[in-house]
């Protein structure tokens, strides 16, 4: 029974992100990217994977995408903007991305079709994860430490000359 | 224990080449820089689908701390990514990434 709500999930996640890429108010793009975000979040936990679930939640969907959302409220994108998307999004620049991707689709499917195996059906838990994450994946933990540093780095210094430009531009 | 169902593996596969291909056709498609961003945050947000099923197929913590990996890897891209949108806003006064094409020469 619950098999099914794993396809609910599914057809929700590929069908909100399908109307990610075909909207041109950014706003709304990111209202069902944030849906998508969701329905994928949703996936993790029937998969036996709650800690992934929650961080998607609260990092990908919660933190990630306020960020998306001040930078689109920053920019102030007006209609001007939207016609603009409009005039780009015509429907002949579909059809060669559309094709050559449907192709490794079909390919991916092809291949994947001839292994049948099952998920195993059982959780792992977030203590797990976490005694994993500080023994074995230590190094790792660092290096995404120092990833995160460099991008704190590089954000503000990209954003401070921004602001301080528009600072000049209004006073 | 905690229970969690039992699906093929593959089914869960396919989905995740189908979202990550569908982030793909979107790096393809769009010009507009935000759209561009949001389609690399599907495509790795397909990748973290895909550790995430092998960790469960196999009982292993591993897959869900290569999500925890591609999840500060998003953050630290999306960080500076939008600090370079608000950048390229600020010279050319639009979101066209073929505006900043003129490192071609």
């Amino acid at each position: 029974m619950e098999v099914v709500l794993f396809y609910i999930a599914a057809s929700i996640a590929l069908t909100t992100s399908i109307l990610v890429i075909t909207r041109t108010t950014a706003s709304h793009a990111l209202i069902y990217l944030i849906v998508s975000l969701l329905a994928v979040a949703v996936i993790f936990y029937l998969l036996g994977a709650p800690f992934a679930a929650a961080l998607e939640v609260v990092i990908y969907a919660g933190a990630i995408m306020v960020l998306f959302l001040f930078v689109v409220m920053m920019l102030n994108l007006g209609p001007s903007q939207v016609a603009q998307e409009r005039r780009w999004l015509e429907p002949r620049m579909w059809i060669g991305p559309s094709i050559l991707t449907l192709i490794l689709f079909f390919e991916m499917v092809y291949i994947l079709a001839g292994t049948p195996a099952l998920t195993s059906g059982v959780a792992v838990s977030a203590k797990e994860v976490g005694e994993r994450l500080f023994t074995t994946y230590l190094l790792g933990v660092e290096l995404a430490g120092f990833l995160l540093l460099a991008a704190l780095v590089g954000s503000y210094h990209l954003g401070r000359r921004y602001m301080r430009a528009r600072r000049e531009e209004i006073g | 224990m905690q229970t969690a169902i039992a699906v093929p593996i593959e089914h869960v596969l396919v989905l995740a080449a189908a979202l990550f291909l569908i982030g793909f056709t979107g790096v393809l498609v769009r010009r507009n820089v935000i759209f561009l961003l949001m389609s690399l945050e599907i495509m790795m947000n397909a990748c973290g689908l895909a550790f995430v099923v092998a960790g469960a197929r196999w009982i292993e913590p591993d897959g869900q701390i290569m999500y925890m990996f591609i999840l500060s890897l998003a953050a630290a891209e999306v960080a500076v990514g939008l600090g370079l949108i608000l950048q390229l806003e600020r010279r050319y006064r639009h979101l066209d990434i073929d505006a900043a094409s003129e490192l071609t020469g």
